[in-house]
C-alpha cells in the first residue's frame, strides 16, 4: 500500500485518535538509535516505539487492533524532547500519524514536524487529559480537526487548541515546506554573505 | 524582549529576511554534517534537482556509527558501512570537506570542529545534531537542526527560525576541587528542569563560568539542549582567543587582528536586556550524578533518591517510571550504587582534558574486579595528544579499555552497547530508557573524573575521597 504524506495547505485533518501518557517521552523512545542506520526513512513506520512495543508485548496503543488506521496522536508534556532526529516524526509519520496534540512539545520537534505539514497543537493539561479520556473510552470515534477554528471535535464535544502564529500560518497557506521560499531570496542572501566579516577576510 | 546581547547582535548579522509566517530566514555560517542525519537530506536535494548553494560553508565528519574497536574499512556492519560510503558519496559529488577515517582530523562532529578551528565566535552554526549547542562555547550562536533544514541548508545556506528569548544565567564564585563544568550543567538542569529551556536560548555567565577552560564551556553549552533549551552561548574573551589562535581554520595576521575586534564588539552589552535572568552559586555544587530516565532527574553524590510522593505533582509520575526502570529505592543514598559499565567520552566529555582528569584518579589504581570499563576519545586529535602524554597507558595499566574515537556507547549506534540490564556510569549527555542499546539497559550521567572513581571503587563513589587520598601518597 502506498502511504500519501502531508502535501499543501493542512487545514483539516479527520479520523480516530490514540493516545500516548507520560511527559518527557524522547526521541529515542519514539525511534531508538539503533533503527537510524539506514539512509532512507521508509521502513521508520514498523520501528516507532520499538522497545516500549516488545515491553508491552502486543498492548501497546500501537499494537492495538482498535487503534491500527488512526491518525491523531494525543500526548502530555514535553512530547519529544532529546535529541533532533527527524526519524522520530517521521516514525510516526510512516505509521500513519497526521496531527499531534499535546500539553507542550520540544522545540526542535515541533519544528520537524512543521517541516513535514503535521500540527502540534497545544491545549491545557486539564483539557488534554478530558480529550484523552474521552478517546480511551471511545477509540472508534471520529474526531474532526479544524485548523482555522483552533479546534477538535466530534458530535458531542469540542476542545479549544492553541498554535503559534508562524506555524498557523505556514501550515494554513501550504508554506510549510520552506525550500522554495529560502531560495527566492538568492539577492539578499548574497548581501548577507558580502556583510559578514568572517566571509571576507575580517576587512 | 533581549537587546544588546550577543545572541541578538549575532541574530542581526546573519538575518536574511522575514518570511511571511512571522519567522526569520536566518543565515548558516557554518553546516556541519554526518553520516546520520544527511543522506535523506541530500536524496530530497536530488529530488528537487537542487545543488549545494555555497559547499565551502558545509564540513562534513563521521561519527555516530564508527566502530572503535575496529575501523578498517569495510566495517563488519553493513548498514554502517552503506552509510558511511553513501556520506563519502555525497560530499564528493557536492565538493564538500569531509575529514573521514584515516584523515587525522575525523572525531565526534563537535569535537573535531572546534579544534580544527572551523567553530569561531559570531557565527552561526548548524548541524543535523542536537548537541551543536556546544559550539556556543565560543559566543556563536549554534543550534541543531532536523533533516528537513539540514536539506535546506543545503541548498539555500539559510534557515526559516524564529527567534529565542534570552535568559542569562550568572554564576557566582568556583567550583570546588572535585567538581567539574558537568556537575555545574547537571545542577542548572536540576534546577530549571528539561523543559525549563523551552523558547530560551542561554547565556551562561559569570565568574564561575569565566574561569572555564574552553573544553569546560563546551560541555556547559552541549548540555544547554537537555534542559529544553536550543541553543547555549558564553561570550568570547581573552581564553575562547587564546584556545583559537593558532589553529588551522584560525584567521591569521592582520586578519587575527580584525577578528578579535569583531569578536570583542560581539560581547553582550553592560546595559543589554535579557528576557529573563537568574542567579546561582557555584561554590555551593557538589558532584552530580543522574539517578532516573530524564537529565533532569539529578543530585549530589551526597543525597539521597527523591522519594517521588514528596516531589511537586508535576514530577511525581515520571519519579516513579524512574524508580522502578532504574530498581532503585526512594531515600536510598546515590553513593555505592553497584555499577556493571563504566564509559568515558561523547561529544560531552571526550576531549583531552576531560581524559587527563579522569586519568588523575585512575594512576596507580585498578578497575574494580568485574567492571568493564573503557574510554573513548572524542578525536583522533584527542586520542594523538592523549597518546603523547601518555594518558593511554595510565588507562590501560589499570584496566580500562583504549578506543578509536566515535560517538559510541553514548548513544550505541555502534557495538558498544549495555547488554540486558547493566547500569551504566557514564561521562555521556543522556539518560533516556534504552539510550545505551540495550532496551531496558540504565545509565547514570556523570563527571568523567566520577566515572574514573565507579570504575575503581565498583560503585558510585565521591571522586573527592580518592582526589583526598591522593594528597597522602
Amino acid at each position: 500500500m502506498t502511504q500519501t504524506f502531508p502535501k499543501g495547505e493542512i487545514k483539516a485533518i479527520s479520523g480516530r485518535s490514540l493516545v500516548i501518557k507520560g511527559n518527557d517521552i524522547d526521541t529515542d523512545r519514539i525511534i531508538p538509535a539503533r533503527f537510524l542506520k539506514c539512509v532512507s526513512f521508509s521502513a521508520l513506520g514498523e520501528q516507532v516505539f520499538a522497545d516500549d512495543r516488545k515491553e508491552l508485548n502486543g498492548n501497546h496503543p500501537f499494537d492495538l487492533d482498535q487503534n491500527k488506521g488512526s491518525n491523531i496522536l494525543v500526548v502530555n508534556d514535553n512530547f519529544g524532547c532529546g535529541s533532533s532526529r527527524e526519524h522520530a516524526p517521521q516514525a510516526l509519520m510512516r505509521w500513519g500519524i497526521r496531527l499531534i496534540i499535546g500539553e507542550s512539545f520540544a522545540e526542535i520537534f515541533f519544528g520537524n514536524c512543521l517541516a513535514l505539514g503535521i500540527p502540534c497543537m497545544t491545549s491545557s493539561k486539564q483539557e488534554i487529559t478530558k480529550l484523552q479520556n474521552l478517546v480511551n473510552g471511545n477509540p472508534n470515534q471520529i474526531w474532526d480537526f479544524n485548523l482555522e477554528e483552533l479546534s477538535i471535535s466530534n458530535q458531542k464535544e469540542s476542545f479549544v487548541l492553541d498554535l503559534e502564529g508562524g506555524a498557523f500560518k505556514m501550515l494554513y497557506s501550504g508554506k510549510w515546506d520552506a525550500t522554495s521560499q529560502l531560495l527566492d531570496a538568492e539577492e539578499k542572501i548574497n548581501n548577507t554573505v558580502k556583510n559578514l566579516p568572517y566571509l571576507n577576510n575580517f576587512k | 524582549m533581549s537587546s544588546g546581547t550577543l545572541y541578538d547582535k549575532v541574530w542581526n548579522f546573519h538575518q536574511v529576511k522575514e518570511l511571511p509566517g512571522g519567522s526569520t530566514q536566518l543565515f548558516v555560517g557554518l553546516h556541519l554534517i554526518h553520516e546520520v542525519t544527511s543522506p535523506q537530506a541530500f536524496s530530497a536535494l536530488n529530488e528537487k534537482n537542487l545543488e549545494v548553494k555555497f559547499p565551502e560553508l558545509t564540513v562534513a565528519t563521521v561519527d555516530h556509527i564508527v566502530p572503535t574497536v575496529n575501523q578498517q574499512r569495510p566495517f563488519s556492519d553493513p548498514l554502517a558501512e552503506e552509510m558511511l560510503a553513501t556520506l563519502e558519496k555525497n560530499c564528493k559529488t557536492h565538493g564538500i570537506k569531509f575529514h573521514g577515517i584515516g584523515s587525522n582530523s575525523q572525531g565526534v562532529v563537535h569535537v573535531m570542529a572546534p579544534e580544527l578551528g572551523l567553530t569561531q565566535p559570531g557565527m552561526t552554526v548548524a548541524c543535523g545534531d542536537s548537541h551543536t549547542s556546544t559550539h556556543g562555547a565560543f559566543g556563536a550562536i549554534a543550534f541543531g537542526i532536523g533533516t528537513s533544514q539540514v536539506r535546506d541548508v543545503l541548498a539555500s545556506q539559510s534557515l526559516a527560525m524564529k527567534k529565542l528569548k534570552v535568559r542569562r544565567i550568572w554564576v557566582d564564585g568556583s567550583l570546588q576541587k572535585g567538581v567539574y563544568a558537568k556537575d555545574l550543567i547537571l545542577h542548572i538542569i536540576r534546577l530549571l528542569g528539561v523543559k525549563g529551556g523551552v523558547g530560551f536560548a542561554y547565556e551562561f555567565a559569570g565568574p564561575a563560568i569565566e574561569k572555564l577552560s574552553m573544553e569546560g564551556r563546551m560541555t556547559i553549552c552541549n548540555m544547554a539542549i537537555e534542559g529544553g533549551a536550543r541553543c547555549g552561548y558564553i561570550n568570547p574573551d581573552e581564553t575562547t582567543f587564546k584556545y583559537l589562535k593558532g589553529k588551522e581554520y584560525s584567521p591569521k595576521g592582520q586578519e587575527w587582528d580584525n577578528a578579535i575586534k569583531w569578536w570583542k564588539s560581539l560581547v553582550s552589552d553592560s546595559e543589554a536586556k535579557f528576557d529573563d535572568e537568574i542567579q546561582l552559586d557555584g561554590s555551593s555544587i557538589e558532584p552530580t550524578v543522574t539517578w532516573g530516565i530524564t537529565p533532569g532527574q539529578g543530585i549530589s553524590i551526597k543525597e539521597k533518591v527523591p522519594n517521588p510522593e514528596e516531589l511537586p505533582k508535576n514530577e511525581q509520575q515520571i519519579a516513579k517510571d524512574a524508580c522502578k526502570y532504574m530498581n532503585l529505592e526512594a531515600d536510598q543514598p546515590i553513593e555505592g550504587t553497584s555499577i556493571d559499565v563504566c564509559f568515558i567520552g561523547s561529544c560531552t566529555n571526550g576531549r583531552l582534558s576531560d581524559l587527563q582528569e579522569a586519568s588523575k584518579i585512575v594512576a596507580g589504581r585498578k578497575v574494580s574486579a568485574g567492571i568493564r570499563a573503557f574510554v573513548v576519545p572524542g578525536s583522533q586529535k584527542v586520542a594523538k595528544e592523549a597518546k603523547r602524554k601518555g594518558i593511554d597507558k595510565i588507562f590501560l595499566t589499570a584496566g580500562f579499555e583504549w578506543r578509536e574515537p566515535g560517538c559510541s556507547m553514548c548513544l550505541a549506534m555502534n557495538p558498544d552497547k549495555l547488554e540486558g540490564r547493566q547500569i551504566s556510569a557514564s561521562s555521556s549527555n543522556r539518560n533516556f530508557k534504552g539510550r545505551q542499546g540495550s532496551a531496558n539497559g540504565r545509565t547514570l550521567l556523570m563527571s568523567p573524573a566520577m566515572v574514573a572513581a565507579a570504575a575503581i571503587n565498583g560503585k558510585l563513589t565521591d571522586v573527592r575521597k580518592l582526589l583526598q587520598e591522593e594528597n597522602y601518597k
